[in-house]
């Protein structure tokens, strides 16, 4: 790890003050993720700026029935928070999918989203690797690509996004609260990460000098069909090779809201309308999931190594729908996939 | 004159209550609670496995919650209060889940057991296990390479049935 300067932030204002006035410092709130790039000096900050102390832990209702949630609620907080078991039960799930308890309890709902879209050879700086020494060369492409993207790559990236959490928020539609020296700005979690295109050393649409504050989600929380799974290589404390966030509202065994996102298969969580809109006024049945998972998928690519997610990916797309329309979600316990 | 704060901070003074006891020292803004717990305290029950957050040998409270202690800065946790496996036993009597590892042999080499006791104590407080299952999906971020995971969740088991 390199040395650096530590500051201990007041407020939103002198976070974003302290981020100002030194390009090269980074926020650390959980620190998870940064600490540990920074052991392997992928990260090598001039000065962290500790924004741990920060009033930030609120989880409220919001005026339309929705729930805000502060920037800094550790994930295991949330998880287990009683209006997002209630309400939010996608939520809840997919946080509980991903990471070990302890890192739970550290990380926090910004860091999360803040996290970096990675793969291995993004962490061996004896590599070309163009997200993390731009211009460098993708060892990924050519190279062990097992685990990597199968949609939204470009010639420079094909690295993957490994929250979890984000996953189940795309298909919420949760939004994100930026402060920053101009003001306050809201966007879409889809647009908050951003394809690598020929920039893949930008995870995040997040500007110079913004942070975090809150995520807010819709009052819409899809509690009784939906269900978040996550096929990886062993059955805890692993990325996911393809995880699936479904939801819907049923009238009878007809679909009249759908919702859907992949994970571990782009560079961001991957949600797709059109597939969703396929999917309103029709039966909840595998034939009709089955086309869904087409038209989300459509596009993916292979290369060596990973194109059996293609097909993972669909038949999970139909297996979490089929989970979400007979209200037997996953379980992320009991690993037996029903 | 030079501005001050733009020069590296050779350490920074924090206190910690440790198992119970208030301890003060300066720390590089770099030096992980791991590090400090073992270089500077002399707590060396705590484990250096991976370093990075992937093995659980590190595993401590911090305010009663369980953390890789790998992955956490000591300056961040100034004023908070970490318990380690050296503080888990009261008045001369083992902690149960430190019996119960014993009672079940839930160990070989070792080396991993503190973060496996630890993080155990954590998941107890937490009380979301309640068989088996959850209790191995819960304590996924403690490795052993020895293998002893069955006397692990049988140990735990009894900790958690007496608690």
């Amino acid at each position: 790890m390199n040395n650096f300067q530590y500051s201990r932030a007041r407020d939103v204002a002198d976070a974003i003050r302290l981020l100002a006035a030194d390009p090269a410092a980074k926020l650390i709130a959980g620190g998870t993720n940064l600490i540990d790039l920074m052991k392997e000096n992928v990260e090598r900050p001039s000065r962290l700026i500790d924004i741990s102390r920060l009033p930030l832990r609120d989880i409220e209702e919001t005026a339309d029935g929705g729930l805000r949630i502060g920037a800094l609620v550790p994930n295991s907080d949330l998880a287990y928070h009683p209006l997002v078991e209630q309400r939010y039960p996608l939520l809840a799930s997919a946080i509980l999918a991903g990471a070990s308890a302890q890192l739970r309890n550290m990380a926090s709902v910004g860091g999360n989203l803040m996290q970096r879209t990675r793969c291995p050879y993004f962490y061996d700086t004896a590599t070309p690797c163009n997200k993390r020494s731009p211009g460098t060369g993708c060892s990924a492409i050519d190279g062990l690509n097992r685990n990597h993207a199968i949609l939204g790559t470009s010639n420079s990236c094909i690295a993957t996004n490994p929250s979890d959490m984000s996953v189940a928020l795309a298909a919420l539609g949760a939004l994100v609260h930026i402060a920053g020296s101009s003001g306050q700005r809201t966007v879409a979690l889809t647009d908050f990460h951003r394809l690598p295109d020929d920039k893949p050393h930008l995870d995040t649409n997040l500007g110079d000098g913004e942070i975090i504050t809150a995520i807010e989600l819709p009052p819409r929380g899809f509690a009784r069909n939906y269900s978040y799974l996550k096929i990886r290589d062993r059955l805890s404390y692993a990325f996911a090779l393809v995880s699936v966030a479904a939801a819907l509202e049923l009238e009878g065994n007809a679909i009249s809201e759908a919702r859907l996102a992949l994970g571990g298969v782009a560079h961001k969580p991957w949600r797709s309308l059109e597939a969703e809109a396929a999917l309103r006024g029709q039966a909840a049945t595998p034939d009709h999931f089955g086309r869904a998972a087409d038209l989300l998928l459509q596009g993916a690519t292979a290369h060596s190594h990973n194109g059996f997610k293609i097909e993972l990916a669909r038949r999970a797309v139909v297996r979490t729908l089929m989970q979400a329309a007979s209200a037997t979600p996953q379980s992320q316990a009991h690993k037996k996939i029903a | 004159m030079a501005d001050l704060t733009d020069q590296i901070p050779e350490r920074i003074p924090i206190n910690l209550v440790v198992n119970g006891a208030r301890r003060t020292l300066e720390v590089a803004p770099w030096t992980t609670l791991l590090d400090a717990l073992r270089d500077r305290l002399e707590l060396t029950g705590t484990k250096k496995g991976c370093d990075h957050g992937q093995c659980g040998a590190c595993t401590v409270l911090i305010d009663g919650r369980r953390v890789n202690s790998c992955l956490t800065l000591a300056v961040m946790k100034d004023g908070a209060e970490i318990t380690t496996i050296e503080g888990l036993a009261r008045d001369g009597m083992l902690h149960p889940l430190q019996q119960a590892f014993i009672d079940h042999d839930a160990f070989q080499c070792g080396y991993c057991t503190p973060g496996q006791i630890c993080s155990a104590a954590g998941l107890l407080a937490e009380g979301r296990a309640r068989d088996a299952d959850e209790i191995r999906e819960l304590m996924s971020g403690n490795l052993c390479r020895c293998g002893a995971y069955p006397n692990i969740v049988a140990a735990i088991e009894q900790a958690m049935s007496r608690s």
